[in-house]
Formats: structure tokens, C-alpha cells, sequence
């Protein structure tokens, strides 16, 4: 039985009519178009699939549509304003850090969501946050360096 | 018609509107290349025999680096090499951009399309470095040369005095200009048509200006914003979402089931052909349901299957006498027989999944009897002929692209899910897409073979090592000859019948032979009483060896942090190094040991790599921390575990990957050698891992420990 849903989809309304069991992934995936977000184990170990609801990172693969009624979504798409990088994007670009890159839209809202609870987080505080996202090619060094630099706005100027 | 070529290297300029020769397929490939290409000029260059990469009996060894100019003098490269994560879409566009003088932005690469590009061969075994890199810039180098010649012939002025920068020709007369744009416009098509000097030569590394440089990755904006069309990601007008039902258990066979209720679903294609059940909907939702359904009527017929508690001794008795292969240096087995003191150990080396991001994907698509498929395989060739085959098409009915994909590490050299997607989409008259679950990938995709390897070793009186015997049952004969200077060496591979399907991973069979080997060495230094890097320099002759070995023990500071013990303590270190595919890798780490629960972790590791004249150190610095921290996975948890024809440990939350938390501090070195040729870097990094923690591990707790992953329960109960 499908039924009509509304949210924010990055800042603008969205109605949807789905499955309500249907998770949030498979959603913006199939039924709208937003391929950013990304499938890697369906269980909620990965967080490839990492959007933002509310402005917190979220599992989307764990999240039924039916969940979101009213609420604020944030994709990866959604990040860049008017073709300009965010600060976030900007840095993991800057930092090399991605091999395949499938599980980088997943670490960049991830590191989005951090920075806006903790602007200036430490060594340990970065790998807490981010320590539920896997990267199977390991490049787990330069993603950290990309945290770090977001971190610094100063840098970014330079 | 096609020009004839004076030299086998040069180059055959041609405007693909006029050509009709059989280089070509041009039965789908004409059409496509417009679409692909837009206007412009193909150059295509043979690749001289010399330079050829060994390719299997009946292709052609001499193949074609096929380059674009477009009007706009952005030059397209064609290859069918992949990027799965490696960075080899950066690395061949600073090759191209290199010898065609013009900025990485100028440069395209068309990547794995099977209907444009030339087949010069899948992506494995570090090869794209050795023979992509400079098989391409040979092409390059020629299209170059055909603009000065070009340019030459146009102003009348003399080629030798030529150059080009930027693209734009130098050294013609005032006002006068020649760039790649002028070369792919209608006015120089002419000029062409005739047979250009060969001679073409490459730039030395010492005057590379891209090359060398770490030139940051091609295509990152597209991967940070989730732009980039992974795989999965592709969707065609129409398209469904499909779901396969997959046995119960290994070997079993569908005796029956019930099709009729998903049938009838609005919607829904369900189909039977043979073992192959699958369901195609509107959404992957619709098509679970149908097939969560559908199974419960299904009847299967099971099969014995060996559990993985009992691996390493049904390989022993599964080894095949036809397929084994014995190599004898000296006299090992006399030198065994006399020798002051000989030692004989066990190592085994579990089943490991390669668990990309990306599960396996691909979308097909049928129009008029031909067969589009998009998917992510390191081998489109292969994929192709498994398509055509499946389907008894003719190869040129069937175009395999490989999108940019999420990570392969040896694990997606085959086709299935392109298979399933091309059947689902024949069935349902309209494009389907397929990508495989987790459980899907750590079931029904091929692993890492596991293994089990006996090492023998033989010390005369003074404690040199004078005879050596490495015998690997199943998991592969690659780097299984020792690199230290041994004069009676026995090396022996046997092939056995194993219960997993396995193939390619990263360092498969080096990983596995280094670890056997280098835990050996160690043994051997604990019966010789002496310092592990003292004892390793005393037996390597290799200079290559031995810099990345003083390298990487002088960083970590190994003299003064090893310490031989009687007693336990709460740190350790260990060493590790070797060669494979022509590259060269030594690495130490420290682990700490917390005795109350009987667990260590690693603190540090340091290696140091060499792998000739580096090309992008930035790509190369990632590759080799990748290794490393990929090697913990192996080195420490990773595990297929089965019984009963199923797997165990199917889903990342059993199955435990590298993480954030498990990264130590590292430090990577890398030793360049600009006189050396460049080989690839995105494997031997990885095969020392494993050795150094379980050396560290015996020098703080005495504990020995042969078989990987070293566990840490493996590692109490031992202790």
C-alpha cells in the first residue's frame, strides 16, 4: 500500500507517494534520482548510506520513508550551493582523500554533522565520529587530514 | 582505406568518417564513436611487439593505442584499462598529458567502453604502470609528433626545429600558430592521410614536468558532490530493479518453486531459465517482495559442503598430484639431512572476502538484438566474451562500459551480475538493474584462497642459513621463492580441489608466502640467537632489498627498540620485507600487549617502498597507507567462516573491516628511483603486514602464532 509523504528535500519541499516500510535509501535512490547516496551493507554497519534529518547523520538504509513525514533532508546533492564546493567538500578534495570514493558522500555529511555539533574537535573526537564509516580502500589517513583541515577555516584561506 | 604502415610502432592517422577498413568494428563502433567522440580525428598507433604486453594466445599482441582530437584540441585517450580506486584515470592522464605537452586539463580518458576503446587488456597484477603507462604515452608521444610534423608541412618550415608547449607548436615564424585544435580541423585532414616519420621517443625522467608530480585526483569534484555515476548508480529510461533468488546452501539444487503468485503481481517479471531465478519491478522494494515469496515455495536439493573448521586439513588432502609444480635449487634435501640444525614449521591462511564498498552491479539494456551492459568489472573484455556467449551473441552485438567503480582489489574480474542483469532485461523487455547485497558479495562472489604452507629451514654451525624448502598448498605460487641469498632452495605449489571458489585478490598467493616466510625468518633468528635485521642483511644480497629494509628499520628505529626476550612484556616489535611484481617493501610496527584481557593492538607502523621512478607520490603515498591498513584486516580479523554450504559471517557487523579506530600511527617512506622503470604499487605494499605483527606479537609475548588472521582469542588461547 503506498501513501503520500512530504519532507525537505535539501531545502525544498518534496512529496512522495511510496511504501511506507520503504527505506529513505531506496528512495531518494530509485524514486527520485539522488544517486549520491550510496548502498554498501543494509544493516547500518558501513554508512555509505549517511544522510543528514534534522541536521544529524542518520542511516538511510535503517530509515523507512514513513520516518521523515515532516522533516528535514540533506543530501549529498544538496551540499554545494550555486557550484561552490562546501568548506567540507572542499577539504577532502584539497586532502586527496578519496580512492574509489563510494564512501565519501557518506564521511563528508558525517564530518558536516560533526563540525556543526563541535566546531574544533580533537584527535579523538574524530574518530568517534566518524569511526562507524568504513573505507575499504583504507584511506583512512587522508580522510582524517580532510576532517582536520575543515576544521581549520584558516587554513582553507591559505 | 587504410594507410599502410612503414613501421610497426607509428602511427595510422585516418578521419574515422572516411575509414571503412577491419581495424575496426565498425558494425556498432562507427556509430558510437560520433556519439562518444563528437567531430575530431582518431589517431591510431600500434604498439610495437617489443613493448606488447604478454596477452593470452589468439589476440593480437601488437594492439592499438587509439587517441581523439576534438576541435576544440581536447585530446580523448582510449584504454580498457578500469578505475576501481587505484587512481589509474589520473595516473595514464599525467602519462598522456606528459609526452602530448599540453595541461592535465586538456586531457580526457574514455576508460573501459568496450565499443571505443582498444583492448589492451583488464586491470590486474599491477599492471596499468609497466605496460598501460607506457604504452600510452608512445601513442601520445606520436600524436605529437604528427603535430610538428603536421605543422612543419603546413608553414614549410623544418620539423627538427619544432617543439610544443601548451599544445601550441614553437619555433614557427612570427604569426604564424599550429595547436592540436588545428590538427583535428577540416583544413589539415588532408595532411592526414600520409604516412608520418616514426622514431618516437619518450620524455626522460629527469625533464618530466607532469609525471612525478603529485598531480591531484582526476574527477574529485564529481565523487565530493555525488555527481559521479558509479555502477549502481546508472539508470536508463524505463528501467527496473532486479533481485536473483540464490540457493540455500552451496551445491544446492532447485528441485522446485512457485512462480504464479509473483507473476501475477502487478508489474513484476519472474523468471526460470535453468538455475537462474530472478525478479525485475518498478523498485527493488517490489522485486524483494516477489522474491521473498517466491522462496518460500521453493524446494532445494542440498549438498555436502566442508565446514571452515576443518579447512586446512581437507586442503592437505585435496591437493592435486596433476597440478603441483616442484622448483630445486642445489641440493636441498641432502643439505636437510646434515645440516646443524633444521626446522619445520606449519603456516595457514584463511578464505578473506574482498568486501568493496560497491557491491557488484550493472545495468543491462537490449535494442534491436544488441546488448548494452554497464557494469563494475576489472575485466571488460572478459565480461564481454562471458555475454556473448551467455547469449551466443557476436561480440560486436554486445557493448560492456565500466563506470568509475567503488573498489575491486582483485574481486570483480568476473561477470555474473551482468549476466543476471542482460537475463532479467531480456525477460522484461526493458533495461533492469542488479547489485548484488552484502550477504550476496560475502557469499556468492569469489575469495581470497585460503592456504596452508610448510617451511623448512636448515642453519650450518655459525647460524647462516644454507638450505630452504616452501611448499604452498592452494593459495598460489606468486613471490614463493625466498629473496635471501640461500644456496639448496625447494619451492613446490600444488593446486588443490578447495570448497570456495576463489581468484585475484590483492597480493594474493605474496601475501600468504610472505607471511609463511618472514614468520619463518623469525623462527630461525630465535633459534640463532640473533637480531632479526641482522639476520635478514646477512642473507640479502638485493640491493633494492635491503635500501627499503635499512630504510624502514633506521626510521623506526629498530636497533634500539628490539630487544630479544626470555620473559613477556607489554610491547613488541617486528620486521618484514620482500618483493613482488618487481617492487620492493620492507615494514616494521610495534605492537602493545594488554596481558589482564589478553589482547594487543598495533601503535605504529612504518614501511618503506620502492617501486622505481615514482609518478604521482601522492597517489603512490595512498596506495601504500591503503596496503597497510588493508593488511590489518587480513593480518588480524578477517576471516570466512562456513558449515553446513553456508557462510557464517556474511554482513559487515560479523565480519570485521579496518576502521578508524584501528588505524595506528604510520609512517610511509618512499624510496625513489628516477634511473629504475615505474611498476605498480597497488599490491606489494600490502604483503609484509601480516609477518610484522605476528613477529612483534612472538617478541613481546613468545607467543607464535602461524596461522592468519592472529586473533586475539587465537592469541590468548595460545598463551
Amino acid at each position: 500500500m503506498k501513501a503520500d509523504f512530504q519532507f525537505t528535500l535539501n531545502g525544498k519541499p518534496q512529496r512522495i507517494s511510496a511504501e511506507a516500510r520503504r527505506t529513505l535509501l531506496e528512495v531518494l535512490r530509485e524514486d527520485l534520482d539522488l544517486t549520491g547516496t550510496k548502498f554498501g551493507c543494509g544493516e547500518g554497519q558501513c554508512r555509505a548510506c549517511t544522510v543528514l534529518l534534522d541536521g544529524n547523520p542518520v542511516r538511510s538504509c535503517q530509515t523507512e520513508i514513513a520516518e521523515v513525514e515532516g522533516r528535514n533532508v540533506e543530501t549529498i546533492e544538496g551540499l554545494a550551493q550555486n557550484g561552490k564546493l562546501h568548506p567540507v567538500q572542499e577539504a577532502f578534495v584539497k586532502e586527496g582523500a578519496m580512492q574509489c570514493g563510494y564512501c565519501v558522500p557518506g564521511m563528508i555529511l558525517a564530518t558536516v554533522a560533526l563540525l556543526k555539533r563541535n566546531p574544533t574537535p580533537n584527535q579523538t573526537q574524530i574518530v568517534e565520529a566518524l569511526n562507524g564509516n568504513i573505507c575499504r580502500c583504507c584511506g583512512y589517513v587522508n580522510v582524517f587530514k580532510a576532517v582536520q583541515r575543515a576544521a581549520q577555516p584558516g587554513k582553507e584561506a591559505q | 582505406m587504410k594507410t599502410q604502415l612503414r613501421e610497426p610502432e607509428f602511427t595510422e592517422p585516418e578521419r574515422y568518417e572516411l575509414h571503412e577498413g577491419p581495424f575496426y568494428h565498425f558494425d556498432i563502433s562507427r556509430r558510437e564513436f560520433v556519439q562518444v567522440l563528437g567531430a575530431g580525428v582518431v589517431l591510431s598507433v600500434a604498439v610495437p611487439r617489443l613493448f606488447a604486453q604478454r596477452a593470452p594466445e589468439n589476440r593480437p599482441t601488437n594492439l592499438a593505442q587509439r587517441l581523439h582530437i576534438g576541435a576544440d584540441g581536447v585530446i580523448t585517450v582510449l584504454t580498457s584499462k578500469v578505475e576501481v580506486g587505484q587512481g589509474s584515470r589520473t595516473q595514464l592522464t599525467q602519462a598522456a598529458a606528459e609526452e602530448l605537452r599540453v595541461p592535465v586539463d586538456r586531457v580526457r580518458f574514455i576508460m573501459a567502453d568496450t565499443a571505443v576503446v582498444p583492448d589492451d587488456g583488464g586491470t590486474a597484477g599491477s599492471g596499468t604502470t609497466p605496460r598501460s603507462v607506457p604504452a600510452i604515452r608512445r601513442g601520445c608521444a606520436a600524436a605529437c609528433q604528427l603535430l610538428i610534423d603536421t605543422a612543419a608541412a603546413a608553414f614549410n618550415a623544418d620539423a627538427k626545429r619544432l617543439s610544443v608547449r601548451d599544445g601550441m607548436v614553437e619555433g614557427l615564424a612570427e604569426g604564424q600558430q599550429f595547436s592540436y585544435a588545428d590538427l583535428a580541423s577540416e583544413k589539415h585532414s588532408k595532411a592526414l592521410q600520409r604516412e608520418v616519420a616514426s622514431g618516437v621517443s619518450l620524455a626522460e625522467v629527469k625533464e618530466w614536468r607532469i609525471l612525478g608530480t603529485p598531480v591531484p585526483r582526476v574527477g574529485a569534484s564529481e565523487i565530493v558532490t555525488g555527481a559521479h555515476r558509479y555502477p549502481s548508480d546508472i539508470r536508463r529510461p524505463g528501467m527496473l530493479y532486479g533481485k536473483v533468488l540464490r540457493p540455500s546452501s552451496y551445491g544446492a539444487q532447485l528441485e522446485e518453486i512457485d512462480l504464479a503468485p509473483a507473476k501475477t503481481s502487478f508489474g513484476v517479471t519472474a523468471i526460470r531459465d535453468g538455475d537462474f531465478v530472478g525478479f525485475a519491478a518498478a523498485t527493488s522494494f517490489e522485486a524483494e517482495l516477489a522474491r521473498d515469496e517466491a522462496a518460500k515455495t521453493a524446494k532445494w536439493k542440498t549438498a555436502e559442503h566442508p565446514s571452515s573448521d576443518d579447512l586446512y586439513s581437507y586442503l592437505r588432502s585435496h591437493a592435486s598430484s596433476q597440478r603441483s609444480r616442484r622448483d630445486i635449487t642445489g641440493s636441498p634435501d641432502e643439505t636437510f639431512k646434515t645440516a646443524h640444525k633444521v626446522l619445520r614449521e606449519a603456516y595457514q591462511i584463511a578464505y578473506i572476502q574482498h568486501a568493496p564498498m560497491e557491491p557488484r552491479a550493472a545495468v543491462a539494456e537490449w535494442e534491436n538484438g544488441r546488448l548494452t551492459v554497464w557494469t563494475g568489472t576489472q575485466q571488460p573484455s572478459r565480461v564481454r566474451e562471458e555475454l556473448s556467449r551467455t547469449f551466443r551473441l557476436p561480440d560486436n552485438d554486445v557493448r560492456v562500459i565500466v563506470p568509475d567503480t567503488g573498489g575491486g582489489f582483485g574481486g570483480k574480474h568476473s561477470g555474473e551480475v551482468a549476466v543476471e542483469a542482460a537475463r532479467l532485461a531480456l525477460a522484461a523487455k526493458k533495461p533492469v538493474s542488479v547489485r548484488w547485497s552484502r550477504e550476496d558479495e560475502f557469499t556468492w562472489a569469489y575469495f581470497r584462497p585460503a592456504g596452508v604452507i610448510d617451511v623448512a629451514g636448515a642453519l650450518d654451525e655459525n647460524g647462516a642459513l644454507i638450505a630452504w624448502e616452501h611448499v604452498n598448498f592452494n593459495s598460489g605460487a606468486s613471490a614463493i621463492a625466498t629473496p635471501y641469498s640461500v644456496l639448496n632452495v625447494a619451492t613446490e605449489f600444488k593446486s588443490c580441489n578447495q570448497p570456495l571458489r576463489s581468484g585475484s585478490y590483492r597480493a594474493l598467493a605474496s601475501t600468504a608466502n610472505a607471511f609463511a616466510r618472514e614468520s619463518f625468518m623469525d623462527e630461525l633468528v630465535a633459534a640463532a640467537g640473533v637480531d632479526p635485521l641482522e639476520f635478514r642483511l646477512r642473507h640479502l644480497t638485493n640491493d633494492r632489498l635491503r635500501a627499503v629494509l635499512v630504510a624502514a628499520s633506521d626510521k623506526f628505529g629498530w636497533k634500539r627498540a628490539w630487544k630479544k626476550n626470555s620473559s613477556t612484556q607489554k610491547t613488541g616489535v617486528g620486521l618484514a620485507c620482500g618483493t613482488e611484481k618487481g617492487s620492493y617493501v620492507a615494514c616494521a610496527v610495534r605492537i602493545e600487549v594488554d596481558d589482564r584481557v589478553g589482547t594487543f593492538k598495533v601503535l605504529e607502523a612504518v614501511e618503506a617502498f620502492e617501486c622505481g621512478a615514482i609518478q604521482n607520490p601522492a597517489n603512490l603515498t595512498a596506495q601504500v597507507e591503503g596496503c597497510i591498513i588493508m593488511g590489518f584486516g587480513g593480518a588480524l580479523r578477517e576471516e570466512m567462516r562456513f558449515k553446513d554450504g553456508r557462510m557464517l559471517n556474511p554482513k559487515f557487523s560479523q565480519y570485521h573491516v579496518p576502521r578508524f579506530k584501528d588505524v595506528p600511527q604510520i609512517e610511509t617512506l618512499l624510496v625513489n628511483r628516477p634511473d629504475l622503470p615505474s611498476v605498480g604499487a597497488g599490491e606489494t605494499p600490502i604483503i609484509g603486514i601480516a609477518p610484522a605483527i605476528a613477529n612483534a606479537l612472538f617478541n613481546a609475548t613468545q607467543t607464535r602464532i602461524r596461522s592468519l588472521p592472529i586473533r586475539n582469542s587465537a592469541y590468548r588461547a595460545a598463551g
